[in-house]
């Protein structure tokens, strides 16, 4: 790729991601949310990032990510779960996955 | 900012600290993996100064890498980001009134730091979580990316070290505080259903942002009876 549309594709992806980002601090300054409203706000988000670690757990590319990884991610949900510190959590989410790799589960 | 590091407790700091190592170990991984498919050493650093998001880094050097349209590339990394409006939306807050910290706290809007946000009780504590895991992440990210793009191959398989289960395990124990509020958890359910159940026919981002019909659901669910109020709904504005 030439370089120079490569500088121009990063800075383009670089501004709309921006905007993004920019724009909900500054409406959310606009508006006066009432205390449903500001509620539902922060719903949504626990909502897209619950949507975000469950497409993390299970898909690759469209498709199914394989049993080694929801297999981690569930070790360290249930220790979560069971208040475990998060160093815990980490270490066996990774562990557990990583493990299964090397045993050979996909 | 010194008050930032004062509210920041010993836990809240060495969670904070893990998750920006394990970042610092996927930025490696990009580095590494977008100039060893074609790309110059400058590229992976400048998205990752001026973009600052993962997942569309990813996408977007994935589909160049691949012969692809960077006009498609642009677009599918824009449809990957666009979930950071309603992030900004719950937590803009945190970001105080001044425009220099708007401005600088907007760039640091990322997934774990949204997270981190949502997950502590009063606005103190919210703030410092926010500031400290966004300078965090930025810095151990475009560190790793520069290791990564001069090193090459060290760590290009991250899978093989489990960190990709390590990643959506340390959002579910953030996201976990929120799902004991009972009017949360259908919402999320909803959510996390048509999420799933869309990803195999959309392109990757659509099915997290279509996972905000869970808090329409939400919001039928809890009052059948009253019609709320013109409430901004975050759909619309997506």
């Amino acid at each position: 790729m030439d370089p120079v549309d490569l500088i121009i594709a990063t800075v383009v992806l670089a501004a709309g991601t921006f905007a993004f980002r920019f724009a909900g601090p500054v409406l959310r300054a606009r508006v006066t949310l009432s205390p449903r409203a500001e509620k539902l706000t922060a719903m949504a988000a626990v909502v897209l990032l619950a949507a975000l670690v469950a497409i993390w757990t299970f898909t690759q590319d469209g498709g199914f990510a394989g049993y080694a990884r929801p297999a981690g991610v569930l070790a360290g949900g249930v220790l979560a779960w069971r208040k475990a510190p998060f160093v815990v959590i980490v270490l066996a989410a990774a562990a557990t996955t990583a493990l299964l790799r090397l045993v050979g589960v996909p | 900012m010194r008050s930032i590091w004062r509210t920041l407790d010993r836990d809240l700091a060495r969670d904070i600290g893990l998750v920006c190592l394990a970042d610092l170990v996927v930025g490696v991984s990009y580095g590494a993996i977008t100039v060893t498919s074609g790309f110059p050493v400058w590229a992976p650093m400048l998205l990752s100064l001026l973009v600052f998001a993962g997942a569309s880094q990813f996408m977007f050097v994935g589909i160049v890498a691949s012969g692809g349209n960077p006009i498609a590339a642009v677009v599918a990394g824009l449809l990957a980001n666009a979930r950071h409006l309603p992030f900004g939306f719950a937590i803009g807050d945190v970001l105080g009134e001044r425009w220099a910290s708007r401005l600088v706290g907007s760039h640091l809007m990322i997934d774990e730091s949204v997270a981190f946000a949502l997950a502590q009780r009063d606005a103190d504590r919210r703030r410092a979580a926010y500031w400290a895991c966004g300078i965090g992440l930025f810095v151990c990210w475009n560190l790793g990316v520069v290791v990564g793009a001069f090193a090459g191959t060290v760590i290009s398989d991250t899978d093989a070290l489990g960190l990709d289960a390590a990643f959506p395990a340390v959002m579910f124990a953030l996201v976990l505080p929120s799902l004991k509020d009972r009017a949360t958890r259908l919402p999320v359910l909803v959510g996390v259903v048509v999420a799933l159940a869309t990803t195999p026919f959309l392109p990757a981002g659509l099915p997290v942002l279509l996972a905000l019909v869970g808090v329409l659901a939400g919001v039928v669910a809890k009052d059948p009876a009253e019609r709320p109020e013109p409430v901004p709904e975050p759909e619309e504005v997506c």
